[in-house]
């Protein structure tokens, strides 16, 4: 068994004789008998470090990373390069370690980061104000229409089909509890088709770009929105927001979306961070930490958390969320993932998984079986439908080494056979070329399988 | 923009034109002109006004940043109900391997066993530590399992046919409880704590009518004490068919000892930043599972990770691992995907080393540390102007009132703290429980050694020493920290929460 305690049985004894009792047992004597365990608890016995790791190797030896397959699994979470200064920096103690940063004069590391952090997301976002990190991004597509029920109290949220399911599905789920309805707004041609909007509406939430990685006009939907007096919620895609209008300057009054894809792992879907974005109007409705430039005593530059009468530890039942812990260290390597690339960097970043993108879509489109869902823009993720089974046309090519990507038909019932196909900056033309043949060999295989038990 | 020295810099403000850390690879298709992929009218006038910095200049100056962070591999911690144990260095390694940490969250559950038979493993032992028998790990952190936790109360009674109003949370819960009940579309009842640091038997009694839906519970509570009427507790609400929710942030204090599904609780979540070793990362990441019983489980979020007998085409071991989503009483989902994958990696990793005996040398430890600190502050005369609360054993923490010392020395609970820095300890948490005037709570945890506390006793005594004879240095504490007290109330009343570029 490992132990991570250092008292020894001399130190024991003596701090049971400072206490004044016999025992270790009397310090427990205050748990009702009757709720004592008697026994040990049913676990397995404790192991060496060196058994748990390769315990916890034969695991992940288990399961098919994107190392070991030629991936273009996206619909939420990317494969992109983390580049290596990332886990130097975020694997140091003194940002690994701390605490939430209650104690300002000894953590201004920490809150001097969470400043630079919200100054990028804001910049990205075109927004003014950032909190610094919420826990990822369908949840904070939730956190941000309980800001909406706090700002207008309305009783409807509008929400485009074209969002994450995940979202959809995580604010169905906390509407529930604010006596909320959520509604629908169709696609039509691969984009949202602009709802008719009644004077009950709190918010419309749009994706940018949608789940069938179609880019979005924004500006219609939002002054749509402030035309019925509801606000406009954009979920977006950080690095897409290279090349596109940021939803601030196309009139969204809040930005939230998933982080992982700037400098954070896969992790099978976490610890990521979501990021949360608003206009100044909503700035004290707004959930979670928010770091703040001021001065010390001897006039010496200093951030603190700030606008806490919000916070639920000062507030309590009439805060503006529940939030405490959020993802500080994912939001960290976001901030350093942004300085990496750099302003220029970005855009260079962005503009190749566009080309690249756009030769995946096009070469795709031209294989016997396939059709393009929609052909409206797209950055980094298209749709197609496939005239094969999806579910067995995946299977064939994984068998290949090659997972073509999410089968859309798990989630929307209309597109049984579609595919979403993600292209990041890992993805060589090379790659995306055997994808093409792997898929086309994939749908060629299926079809006839088909004809032959016809 | 307030001006700052060059140790004081912002990324942004080291940011020079023309210099770069990232390379793109090159272009390899054909390419296409921007306007035919991306009309314009889509695209942005300017390009976001990120940092242009090169590798060197962001490794130096996050790298200093860090440096004016105090951390627990640093110093001892001990802020109460935070529960700052030592992060084993294993789980970082473990966590990184590429096929936990490169896994697709889409990826087809056949390609993915390991890590959900470690989910499922992670359930188990969760389950059987909390006494429960099921599990959902997919909430983010503690607050959020609350979240969860009241959700499902909500669907309970719904489901049941009943419209219930109201949820009891003791005066000296956590914030996030009061806050969750709000959020989850529920009043806020509070029940108030009698002299001896227990539930106001007679004031829960007199709230808790067939309207109340849950009652949130923290035990040991934030004062640090066992609530020795739990059964009684239990009995009432169970009395009126509310459900009975465990706040696991104390945690670290019973595992192995006893269980809250024994103590009658219906839903309990665990902080896995707390009690299970993640690291706090300055904020996070963390996860709050939580255990459920049977009466419960139909509701929890979906998917769950379950364990099906293998078959004929389903992987050909003992068993086969799969996400479920089949759960048509389910509350729904609470976020993306699973949960915090990595830090499952981390707590399970965690589990493992220690088995069932070593989570009860845990606890065992974290109480008799705990009841030391308590014993020594008492003998080194601090007790005079920082008595304890409540004066008698504690669990794993314990609460100390300043009002004697700010009445008696003219420092306040602050001033100590801030003089603390000065002494290279973390402060205790300060100015809660909200119910003890000048409040202190310290948890030392496990993982500190009898000198540390040793130590930190006799800081505590040369702080109120010094302020007998000036109170003018601790008020004024501290002085050797990066900055010194900040100003708070302009940076609230004037926020610049954003750098201008």
């Amino acid at each position: 068994m490992t132990s991570y305690v250092s008292a020894t049985e001399q130190d024991r004894r003596e701090m049971l004789a400072a206490i004044g009792v016999e025992s270790i047992d009397e310090l427990f004597a205050g748990i009702p008998a009757a709720l004592r365990l008697s026994g040990a608890l049913a676990l397995d016995r404790g192991l060496s470090e060196q058994e748990v790791y390769d315990e916890l190797r034969a695991l992940a030896a288990r399961n098919t990373s994107t190392e070991e397959e030629l991936s273009f699994l996206g619909a939420g979470m990317y494969d992109h390069y983390v580049p290596a200064l990332i886990d130097s920096i975020i694997l140091r103690s003194e940002f690994l370690t701390p605490y939430t940063p209650y104690q300002p004069e000894i953590s201004q590391g920490g809150l001097q980061a969470m400043f630079e952090y919200q100054t990028a997301i804001s910049e990205l976002t075109g927004l003014p104000i950032s909190n610094a990190s919420v826990y990822e991004g369908p949840s904070a597509v939730g956190a941000a229409g309980y800001v909406a029920k706090l700002h207008n109290g309305r009783k409807r949220f509008v929400v485009s089909r074209g969002v994450h399911p995940h979202s959809r599905e995580t604010l169905a789920t906390l509407a529930h509890g604010w006596e909320m309805e959520v509604v629908e707004a169709p696609l039509s041609d691969g984009v949202t088709a602009l709802p008719e909007l009644g004077e009950d509406v709190s918010a419309v939430i749009v994706q940018q770009p949608n789940f069938l990685g179609a880019v979005e006009q924004l500006e219609p939907l939002a002054s749509a929105a402030r035309e019925a007096g509801a606000l406009t919620i954009c979920a977006c895609d950080p690095l897409p927001l290279a090349l596109l209008n940021p939803p601030g300057e196309c009139g969204a009054d809040i930005a939230v979306g998933e982080g992982q894809t700037l400098g954070n792992r896969l992790d099978f879907g976490g610890p990521s961070f979501g990021f949360f974005a608003c206009t100044e109007e909503l700035m004290r409705r707004m959930p979670g930490r928010i770091a703040g430039e001021t001065r010390d005593v001897d006039g010496k530059r200093g951030f603190v958390l700030t606008l806490q009468t919000r916070e639920q530890h000062i507030r309590r039942e009439r805060a503006t969320s529940n939030i405490c812990t959020s993802q500080a260290l994912n939001a960290l390597a976001g901030v350093i993932y942004l300085s990496w690339l750099g302003r220029r960097g970005i855009v260079e970043l962005a503009e190749l998984m566009l080309q690249r993108t756009a030769y995946a879509r096009e070469r795709l489109a031209a294989l016997e079986g396939v059709t393009l869902l929609h052909e409206q823009p797209v950055v980094r993720e298209f749709a197609v439908e496939l005239e094969a089974p999806v579910e067995r046309v995946l299977h064939r090519c994984r068998e290949r080494g090659v997972n073509p990507g999410y089968a859309l038909g798990r989630e929307y019932a209309e597109y049984p056979n579609g595919l979403l196909v993600a292209i990041t900056e890992r993805r060589t033309k090379a790659e995306i070329d055997l994808l093409a043949d792997t898929l086309e060999a994939a749908i060629a295989a299926e079809r006839s399988a088909v004809g032959a038990r016809a | 923009m307030i001006g700052a020295a060059d140790d004081q810099l912002t990324i942004f403000e080291r940011s020079r034109e023309g210099r770069r850390a990232f390379v793109a690879p090159a272009l390899d298709v054909p390419e296409r002109p921007l306007d035919e992929l991306l009309p314009a009218h889509l695209r942005r006038a300017e390009p976001p006004k990120l940092p242009e910095v090169a590798e060197p200049e962001i490794v130096r100056h996050y790298n200093r940043l860090s440096k004016r962070n105090f951390d627990l591999d640093t110093g001892f911690y001990p802020l109460g109900s935070c529960t700052m144990k030592h992060n084993p260095k294993l789980h970082e390694r473990v966590a990184a391997l590429p096929g936990h940490a490169k896994l697709h969250p889409f990826q087809d559950p056949a390609h993915a066993q390991g890590a959900l038979e470690l989910m499922w493993r992670l359930q188990s032992a969760l389950s059987e530590i909390a006494g429960l028998p099921h599990v959902s790990l997919q909430p983010s952190a503690g607050s959020h399992g609350e979240l969860a936790g009241v959700l499902l109360t909500r669907a309970y009674h719904e489901d049941r046919g009943e419209h219930r109003t109201k949820v009891l949370t003791p005066d000296t819960a956590h914030g996030t409880n009061p806050a969750t009940v709000t959020m989850a579309g529920y009043e806020v009842v509070k029940v108030g704590t009698d002299e001896q640091g227990n539930v106001d038997l007679d004031d829960l009694r007199s709230k808790t009518t067939d309207d109340v839906a849950c009652l949130m519970l923290t035990n040991p509570s934030t004062v640090g004490l066992f609530e020795p009427g739990i059964e009684e507790i239990a009995k009432i609400m169970h009395g009126v068919g509310a459900t009975l929710y465990y706040d696991g942030a104390n945690l670290n204090a019973i595992m192995g000892i006893c269980r809250p599904g024994d103590m009658g609780f219906d839903i309990v979540h665990f902080n896995l930043h707390k009690s299970f070793t993640q690291p706090h990362g300055g904020g996070g990441p963390g996860a709050g599972p939580i255990a459920v019983s049977d009466r419960i489980e139909p509701y929890l979020p979906r998917p769950q990770v379950v364990r099906r007998s293998a078959s004929a085409g389903n992987g050909g071991g003992e068993h086969y691992y799969d996400l479920d989503y089949d759960r048509p009483k389910s509350i729904g989902r609470l976020r993306g995907f699973q949960g915090n994958y990595g830090v499952f990696v981390r707590s399970y990793a965690y589990i493992r080393s220690l088995g069932a005996e070593g989570l009860r040398e845990v606890s065992e430890v974290a109480v008799l540390n705990a009841n030391y600190l308590l014993a020594l502050l008492r003998e080194a005369g601090v007790a005079e102007y920082l008595p304890a609360a409540y004066d008698r054993i504690c669990m794993h923490e314990f609460v100390l009132s300043g009002a004697p010392m700010k009445r008696e020395l003219g420092i306040k609970t602050l001033d100590l703290a801030k003089r603390l820095l000065d002494h290279g300890v973390h402060p205790p948490t300060v100015y809660f429980p909200l119910i003890v005037d000048e409040a202190l709570l310290i948890e030392p945890t496990e993982t500190e050694t009898k000198e540390t506390l040793d130590h930190f006793a006799q800081i505590v005594a040369e702080i109120l020493r010094e302020a007998r004879e000036d109170p003018e240095i601790a008020r004024n504490a501290p002085y050797t920290t990066p900055v010194r007290r900040l100003d708070e109330a302009t940076a609230a009343r004037h926020p610049v929460v954003r750098q201008p570029l």
